[in-house]
């Protein structure tokens, strides 16, 4: 169960940070920051407008993309039984 | 050829493709009918889950409100996409190693109660059943207006097709069906963005033609004594943008019909790409839409701009005149509020093909695509109130010991009833339509989604903790609704209480997902733990190979 418990952990990890990036460009940027990224007006377009009805579809995009690539990562991990942690702390329990 | 005559035609062939799909996708089992055997690949189910998703609001209506809300129209935007990342990250690849059939399934086991069972299979039921009903009542829509079929000729039409597929191949025959329906309406959304952003700006990419209209557009709509298209927060306020958003995204990760498609597919891994799949396909068109939304206005505002009232005689308002979706005062719209006021927001994408002189070919596409997104859509739901009511309430409680061939005829009595009833209701409809596909969000974000999230990540998450914090959450969201749209729920004659704590109706599902969190919490805290074969169980969905 080492290794299964560190690997759930990296899990939880990597949704954290994918869900804290979810947050900054969906409401930090896209809303409570748009009046101010609308100053910034690029090939035409205001940024915040931009970030709020296209970019922040494209991000939400990535961060699936990502979740998944790094979830089989994970997932490999976890057949072979063996982390940097295991390998670091022999006969530890986590 | 006549719009009507290439109508007969696109909706005649992909109508006969569902049905053949659905023929050579029929079942024998429950297995089968409720979760497609597991073997639906990642990309399909994407696909499906794509078509699911988007319904005739998505697809007709949605384009329309942005068109009108300028920036603000970020809360559908956002609001129905950012929900796959939670769905994705939260639920989805936990819900396929648990591997049942169903969302109170899983709410029964995790929480070791079939009282819980029976609440999550009623509030499935509850959202399910009128969600679909306003479907159908696209589907009637859609065939009166481009076929001259009677609207409830149309809503038969529409529930004998799905009550084909749906009955002889359950979730096989609506996966697959869906699959169809989702490349014909995204060609049929795409192609006349793409014709007409080629008109405009000669970039065939309306993502990028965008860079093109914006500022035009923004500068017309300040000629012409309006805000700016691209200035936020003039139709909501930016704490209501941040609510709706906030409550579309947690709502779309507790709709039961979407949870479902996390069971169909072959793994856990593929549950996850299929995510992915998903969103990917849903964003096509939902970066396409803020584009048909802008040029429409554009096109709109800017014969405006050279006519006058004069817009009145020209041949896109002659044509929709008839169907009293515009309604202009006598001698025309004389300021460019009464222009917009007396426009149907639905018109946009019904109508921007023909106001940009496109072929009736691509009009005719159009429709075929609005009846794809209807049908879809209206499947995936009937599929929830069958499987609510066959296996949720008979199957697991009424009579455990059925047979598998025993539950098969019931599941397939089911989705009939059912089609029925979503016919009948989108014939005669209750009236609040609107205030319902809401409630159905802010339900779905107060209910469901904080439960099986707690249900995954927090082992502490108990029996009680659960039924008390669904209970609060729930009704205090469907109070406050009620309440702040009493002139439409109740008939009186304007709301009992405006907002709260300035958050409108819309949004306030992420005050009732809050409340769900937190009595979840203080509740489990204070009782006993759950028992020891959930929390093992708990880990081994963690453990997601």
């Amino acid at each position: 169960m080492n290794s299964g418990k560190s690997v759930w952990k990296r899990r939880k990890q990597l949704i954290s940070v994918l869900l804290v990036v979810w947050a900054i460009v969906a409401f930090g940027l896209s809303i409570f920051g748009a009046e101010k990224l609308n100053e910034i007006v690029v090939a035409g377009m205001p940024l915040g407008f931009w970030m709020a009805q296209q970019g922040s579809i494209f991000v939400f995009v990535l961060l699936i993309l990502i979740f998944a690539l790094v979830s089989d990562r994970l997932d490999a991990q976890l057949r072979t039984g063996a982390t940097a942690d295991d390998d670091a702390k022999p006969g530890a329990a986590t | 050829m006549s719009i009507q005559s290439w109508t007969w035609i696109t909706v005649g062939l992909t109508f006969a493709g569902y049905l053949y799909i659905g023929y050579r996708s029929r079942v024998s089992n429950t297995r089968g009918f409720y979760v497609a055997g597991h073997g639906v690949s990642a990309l399909a189910n994407g696909a499906a889950t794509a078509a699911d998703w988007m319904s005739a609001a998505s697809f007709i209506s949605m384009a329309g409100l942005i068109s009108f809300m300028g920036f603000d129209g970020t809360v559908y935007l956002m609001g129905w996409t950012g929900g796959y990342v939670l769905l994705a990250l939260l639920l989805a690849p936990y819900l396929r190693k648990f591997g049942r059939y169903t969302v109170p399934d899983f709410v029964a086991e995790r929480y070791y109660s079939n009282g819980a069972r029976v609440v999550a299979a009623i509030c499935a039921l509850f959202v399910s059943l009128t969600y679909v009903a306003g479907q159908m009542g696209g589907v009637g829509v859609a065939f009166s207006r481009f076929l001259e079929v009677r609207f409830e000729v149309g809503v038969a039409i529409g529930m004998v097709i799905v009550a084909f597929f749906a009955v002889l191949g359950g979730m096989k025959g609506i996966t697959y069906t869906q699959v169809a329906q989702y490349c014909v309406l995204i060609f049929a959304y795409t192609v006349p963005a793409i014709a007409i952003a080629l008109l405009l700006t000669g970039n065939p990419v309306p993502q990028l033609a965008i860079a093109e209209i914006l500022p035009k557009l923004d500068q017309i709509q300040l000629d012409l004594g309006l805000t700016a298209y691209s200035n936020p927060f003039t139709n909501l306020s930016q704490l209501n943008v941040f609510a709706v958003a906030l409550c579309l995204m947690a709502g779309t990760a507790g709709l039961p019909h979407v949870i479902v498609r996390f069971y169909t597919t072959r793994s856990v891994r593929d549950a996850r790409w299929s995510a992915f799949y998903a969103l990917l396909f849903i964003a096509i068109l939902y970066t396409t839409a803020p584009a048909i939304a802008m040029f429409a206005k554009y096109f709109i505002l800017n014969q405006y701009q050279e006519l006058g009232a004069g817009i009145t005689a020209s041949s896109w308002v002659q044509n929709w005149a008839p169907t009293g979706l515009i309604n202009f005062p006598d001698g025309g719209p004389q300021t460019a509020s009464e222009l917009l006021g007396g426009i149907n927001r639905d018109i946009i994408v019904l109508a921007t093909p023909e106001i940009a002189n496109l072929s009736a070919f691509v009009v005719a596409l159009v429709a075929a695509g609005g009846l794809a997104a209807a049908l879809s859509t209206a499947s995936g739901l009937l599929l929830v109130i069958s499987s609510a009511l066959a296996h949720d309430i008979y199957g697991e409680i009424i009579n455990p010991t059925a047979t598998d061939r025993n539950k098969l005829i019931v599941g397939r009595s089911m989705i009939l009833v059912a089609v029925v009833l979503a016919g009948l209701l989108g014939i005669f409809p209750l009236g609040f339509v609107a205030e319902v596909v809401a409630f159905a969000f802010g339900l779905a974000a107060a209910s469901f989604f904080p439960v099986i999230v707690m249900g995954i990540f927090w082992k502490r998450a108990n029996k009680q903790g659960a039924i008390a914090g669904m209970s609060v959450g729930l009704g205090f969201t469907f109070i406050m609704i009620v309440l702040m749209r009493a002139q439409n729920v109740l008939g009186l004659d304007h709301a009992i209480v405006e907002s709260f704590m300035g958050i409108s109706a819309q949004g306030i599902g992420i005050i009732g997902m809050l409340l769900n969190f937190v009595v979840t919490a203080v509740v489990s805290l204070v009782t006993p733990p759950p028992p020891d074969h959930v929390q093992e169980m708990i880990e081994g969905l963690r453990s997601t190979e």
